[in-house]
């Protein structure tokens, strides 16, 4: 499979399966006023201040078959997890968690308190308040996670390294593709691939803005 | 009211209601069915405390309340019902209106009670009800604060609730749309046979709209009952200043033989004897009076009255601020420079040439004058 096919459906699967958990943990901080929020909070963004090869050194040293969360998962997925794609789709979780929480969490928190009280009064039971009243509200956010997400995904460069390796067609990335032609002076295969991320980052960019702004217009 | 939108016929709700943190709340309140029930006090004093614990959003550390034989909450036996369990209509201070839903559908929310198939016909009713017809599609954003209220209204009422609450409702729209809207639920709420709780800081929204009162402080009720009663009489000088009342003095009273006798304002006011029900006071007590500005009498040269005689005082205008019709006066007694609110029309201060620094001389009706325990 191409870098590029291997990016996007890296990022793929890291968005369908980051979005449902971005959702949830979002919601939690949101609302929730738990003693440790604070801690919790340091921890799933913990990835934005992280240097990814700290952050992909523990991950690797986490999956690989000595450890004990390694040996489960490989016991798991009938393989070891480190230099797979698999293992590389994890990773991207761990990586892009703060991207999927955030646009969640500020999302929910948009959400006047009175408006959720109001759909209790009128007889919605909480379950029938998140998908009537809260979800709607914030779809606009959970496309900017998704957006977000699946953006940086794709260029994610350090952790991917560090867990994936660089095996062609398995977890060689559009990112690691680039580097491996800059290392080989392949200038030309290079520059079509920035411009290909380039425009990608740009256009996710509008619309996380462009959603932003139809939000604001709503309230 | 159509057939189909009327409410179920629900008993007398019971509060009771105390705790120590994270403030101090000691409320007792009854309101009976189709009984208007104005929850007041200052900022702070526990009134939309009370409103949420009735509407099942707050939790109490003991407390008892109930709807007839209904029992929401009750400490003692560890009942609490969810605010879904109640069958509570609450319009909220900003309306909390579901942004992405039209007018229908925002009151459609309120009616998971009644079959699927009904929904849509009833809520249009209850909007028509709330005066909002030919709106029913427009969003939340689109519509005036007036509007907004309105749509709100029709969606508690849509739930068909036990109990009816209202959170500063009208604080949210301009005088002229409050007026409108106090019509309209003068007008809605005949027909509604479920107690009703209006919580306000707007005294005159109170006498306008409630029938009974309690006056919150503190987290406390100071007094209730009904309107006219609690207003003309309160029980001390706290309370009627916390109901607005200004013309509040601290006197010395003397029993005089048929009645009573104030040291007021350098002379001597003359009240009939307290019936034997109310409170009386000692010869000699110092006593806090309320002067009811309806109980002033403006004396007027041009065409003096019998009423004059009756407790004059000599007093001159040391303010005056033209509100709309009235005027606003503020005399001040020439003996002992105490301040006396008075409200005149506007034509007839003119045609009495009643301006600033002008002599006024006026009486104060016996009637009007309400004696409470003096505070220290």
């Amino acid at each position: 499979m191409s870098p590029f096919w291997l990016s996007l459906k890296l990022a793929f699967w890291t968005t369908i399966l980051l979005i449902p958990i971005g959702l949830m943990i979002g919601r939690f901080l949101a609302y929730s006023d738990v003693r440790g929020r604070a801690w919790l909070e340091a921890l799933v963004y913990l990835p934005l201040v992280l240097p990814p090869t700290v952050l992909g050194y523990y991950m690797l040293v986490t999956l690989s078959p000595n450890h004990v969360v390694g040996q489960s998962l490989s016991f798991v997925f009938n393989e070891p997890l480190v230099f797979s794609f698999e293992g590389l789709v994890l990773a991207s979780l761990v990586v892009n968690l703060p991207f999927a929480v955030q646009p969640c969490q500020q999302a929910f928190s948009a959400i006047a308190t009175d408006t959720r009280e109001a759909a209790w009064v009128s007889g919605l039971s909480a379950t029938k308040t998140f998908a009537r009243i809260e979800l709607p509200q914030c779809w606009l956010g959970v496309l900017c996670a998704a957006t977000l997400t699946f953006a940086h995904t794709l260029g994610e460069f350090g952790v991917v390294l560090m867990v994936g390796g660089n095996i062609a067609g398995e977890t060689r990335t559009l990112s690691i593709a680039i580097y491996d032609s800059v290392q080989a002076f392949d200038m030309p295969a290079a520059s079509g691939m920035t411009v290909a991320l380039l425009i990608f980052s740009i256009l996710a960019l509008v619309i996380v803005r462009v959603a932003g702004m139809q939000q604001r217009r709503i309230r | 009211m159509k057939k189909s939108a009327t409410l179920s016929n629900n008993g007398a709700l019971q509060v009771r209601l105390t705790q120590q943190t994270p403030f101090a709340l000691n409320v007792s309140l009854q309101c009976a069915r189709g009984e208007l029930l104005a929850l007041t006090g200052p900022s702070g004093s526990g009134k939309t405390t009370v409103l949420r614990s009735i509407a099942g959003l707050n939790h109490t550390a003991s407390g008892y309340i109930a709807v007839n034989d209904r029992v929401w909450q009750d400490t003692e036996t560890g009942q609490f019902q969810t605010a879904q369990q109640r069958r509570v209509g609450l319009v909220f201070q900003q309306y909390a209106l579901f942004p992405h839903l039209d007018a229908l559908d925002n009151v459609q929310t309120a009616m998971s009670h009644v079959a699927r198939a009904k929904r849509k016909q009833r809520a249009q009713e209850w909007l028509t009800l709330a005066n909002m017809d030919g709106l029913q599609h427009q969003m939340p954003h689109q519509l005036s604060g007036g509007q907004r209220q309105r749509v709100a209204l029709a969606r508690a009422l849509a739930r068909e609730p036990d109990v009816l609450l209202l959170d500063e409702p009208f604080s949210a729209v301009d005088q002229l749309t409050r007026e409108k809207l106090y019509r309209e639920l003068a007008q809605i709420r005949s027909t509604l046979a479920v107690p009703m709780i209006l919580v306000t800081h707007d005294m005159l929204e109170v006498q306008q709209l409630a029938d009974t009162l309690c006056l919150m402080h503190h987290g406390s009720t100071l007094q209730s009952g009904e309107v006219e009663n609690v207003m003309q009489r309160p029980l001390n000088a706290r309370i009627a200043r916390l109901l607005g009342h200004k013309n509040v003095f601290s006197v010395k009273f003397t029993n005089h033989g048929v009645g009573g006798r104030l040291h007021a304002f350098g002379t001597c006011l003359d009240i009939p004897k307290p019936a034997s029900s109310q409170w009386i006071p000692a010869d000699g007590d110092q006593v806090d009076i309320l002067v009811d500005p309806s109980a002033i009498i403006m004396h007027r040269p041009d065409k003096p009255s019998n009423g004059e005689r009756e407790n004059p005082i000599s007093t001159v205008v040391a303010e005056s601020v033209c509100l709309g019709n009235d005027v606003a006066l503020k005399l001040k007694v020439e003996s002992t420079g105490e301040s006396i609110a008075f409200r005149l029309s506007r034509h007839v201060a003119k045609r009495n040439s009643v301006t600033l620094n002008s002599q006024l001389n006026v009486s104060l009706l016996a009637e009007g004058i309400h004696l409470m325990p003096h505070l220290a």
